[in-house]
């Protein structure tokens, strides 16, 4: 199926009609907890892209190179997971070893997405869409900047309406997941432009 | 393929892979993630040895030294604030948004968030420092008026407290009838920091509440009871101005740590005290108090009764403590007051108190709810 799409096309999908969070709602959690301040959700918004790509072609080598040939595909998904944990946890460990300011832009984010979905959810979709090594790692770099795209939208969203008055039932994750929505509206006006499923 | 040989392929797999992963993982915290062990000295008094790498509010845990924390160090209460006197790095985006802009400039760290790599200093709040969880036993029972049980509780573990007279502790109750979780109730000590081992408490039966209840009805001598502390602000302040002590009820029990506390460090301010009680049935440890006067020259006992009963022979103060603070005081000048009582009557004498010409900074009391 993924034949003819061009990793071009692949990765501005992944960003705009197929984003992995308005479309999917994968990544939710992260999403809300950590979209209050623009300078903040820019900080995950890189860690994401950055695991998303990686793990991507992480997994997909695993895949490929260990699970299709012993037959044992239907075990992707605790794979994946491990993968993803342990290379999470490394490239922390690096950062925090290496460089202070690395670490306090980018590192402090990584164990909060150790158990993001939306990184799984990328690694999943990819094999799933049987992509090539190239489209998966344009795959998860498009996604993760959709991702990325999304929550500074909403942090940008969310401090403007700081000052504003929403009702008392709703202020805090309520609110945040009607926005979430419109947004969501909004992402589907660009559906019909490339079509990846 | 035969359905065992292939469970035995996954199996196998499935191991291979994650121990694969594992042994890097035990490799990299070996090296990469090793810092060795670092000190942290704790209000440049106290020095401990921790591993490196660690979280600061972990570290401290370890060795015994509770910072409030209420989520479990994911940096979502913003409670483990700790100040950082040494150099270590800037703050972590996870602690922005629950830092002032006077805390983030006088380098006050989220300690769940903070990696401890290098030796480093920190600044705690006394208190803090000292905060630990005694096992105890009760040691003795006694009632003090038909309401107010003086209890004394021997410490097993650790077997001495560190405090300030008029501090007060929180009394761990245990799951019984009236509740299904342990619930904590704070409780000023009665008695003076010199007695190291032991320590006593007043305590006024609520009806239907949950510690008084339990205290009154089902904790018996030889129980063993958990207790944490001590906590607070209310402690004399060294200063030589004039005293006000006011207390009704249970709330002598601070009062009464401070006076003996100032007997034994032969503090000789002018003080006098106000206890409130509705009539001669409610006064308790008067004895003691005429005993304090003699020692304390400049000590003055003055308990007032609001509805003194004609049983009573009452030749004392009449009227609410108020009204004896009315009609005692006649400036408030170089005076300071410490109060322990219901919120009401806080609320009340410290009107008073003002009106005198006390300004409220001079004016101590720890706010039970």
């Amino acid at each position: 199926m993924s034949e003819g799409l061009a990793f071009y096309a692949i990765f501005f999908a992944a960003i705009f009609t197929n984003n992995i969070l308005l479309t999917n709602y994968l990544g939710m959690c992260s999403f809300l907890a950590v979209s209050r301040e623009v300078d903040t959700s820019m900080g995950l918004g890189w860690a994401v892209v950055f695991v998303m790509t990686a793990t991507s072609a992480l997994n997909w080598l695993a895949y490929h190179y260990i699970l299709v040939p012993f037959d044992l595909t239907y075990l992707r998904f605790v794979v994946f997971i491990v993968i993803i944990a342990a290379f999470v946890q490394i490239v922390e460990m690096i950062i925090e070893r290496v460089s202070d300011k690395l670490y306090i832009a980018l590192g402090i984010f990584l164990p909060l997405i150790t158990v993001n979905c939306a990184i799984l959810g990328v690694s999943l979709f990819m094999v799933i869409r049987e992509y090539t090594f190239i489209n998966s790692i344009f795959f998860g770099l498009g996604s993760g900047i959709g991702w990325m795209v999304a929550i500074i939208a909403m942090a940008g969203i969310r401090q403007k309406m700081a000052r504003s008055r929403v009702p008392r039932a709703l202020v805090g994750a309520g609110i945040a997941l009607i926005i979430a929505g419109i947004m969501a509206l909004a992402f589907m006006g660009f559906s019909g432009m490339i079509k990846i499923t | 393929m035969s359905p065992l040989a292939q469970i035995l392929i996954g199996v196998g797999a499935i191991s291979a892979i994650t121990t694969l992963l594992a042994i890097i993982m035990v490799i990299a915290d070996a090296t990469i993630g090793n810092y060795g062990s670092v000190q942290i000295r704790i209000n440049k008094e106290k020095d401990i040895t921790v591993e490196g790498g660690r979280t600061l509010l972990s570290a401290l845990m370890d060795e015994k030294i509770f910072i409030p924390s209420a989520c479990g160090g994911r940096g979502s209460c913003g409670l483990c604030k700790v100040k950082v006197t040494s150099e270590i790095g800037e703050h972590l985006p996870t602690e922005l948004p629950w830092l002032s802009d006077d805390e983030r400039k006088e380098n006050v760290r989220l300690s769940c968030q903070l990696k401890i790599k290098k030796d480093a200093a920190i600044q705690i709040p006394e208190e803090l420092f000292n905060v630990k969880e005694f096992e105890c036993e009760v040691k003795s029972i006694v009632d003090l008026t038909h309401d107010i049980k003086e209890i004394t509780l021997r410490l097993k573990e650790p077997a001495q407290m560190k405090y300030k007279a008029g501090q007060f502790v929180q009394f761990e109750v245990p799951e019984y009838e009236l509740t299904s979780e342990p619930v904590y109730r704070a409780y000023s000590i009665s008695s003076q920091p010199s007695r190291t081992d032991e320590i006593e408490l007043e305590i006024r039966l609520v009806p239907s509440g949950i510690c008084t209840t339990y205290v009154f009805e089902h904790l018996k001598v030889g129980d063993t009871v958990t207790i944490n502390g001590p906590y607070g602000h209310f402690y004399l302040q060294d200063t030589d101005a004039r005293i006000i002590f006011v207390a009704g009820g249970s709330g002598n029990a601070p009062i009464k740590s401070i006076l003996h506390d100032m007997l034994e460090k032969d503090i000789q301010r002018e003080a006098v005290y106000f206890f409130g009680a509705r009539s001669k049935c409610d006064l308790f440890l008067i004895d003691e108090m005429r005993e304090m006067e003699k020692k304390l020259p400049n000590f003055k006992y003055v308990p007032t009764l609001s509805q003194p009963q004609p049983e009573d022979n009452w030749e004392g103060d009449v009227g609410r403590v108020t009204d004896a603070i009315e009609r005692n005081i006649d400036s408030g000048e170089n005076t300071e007051a410490y109060l322990c009582g219901s919120p009401g009557m806080i609320e009340s004498v410290v009107d008073v108190l003002k009106k005198k010409g006390i300004p409220e900074d001079k004016i101590y009391y720890d706010k039970f709810a």
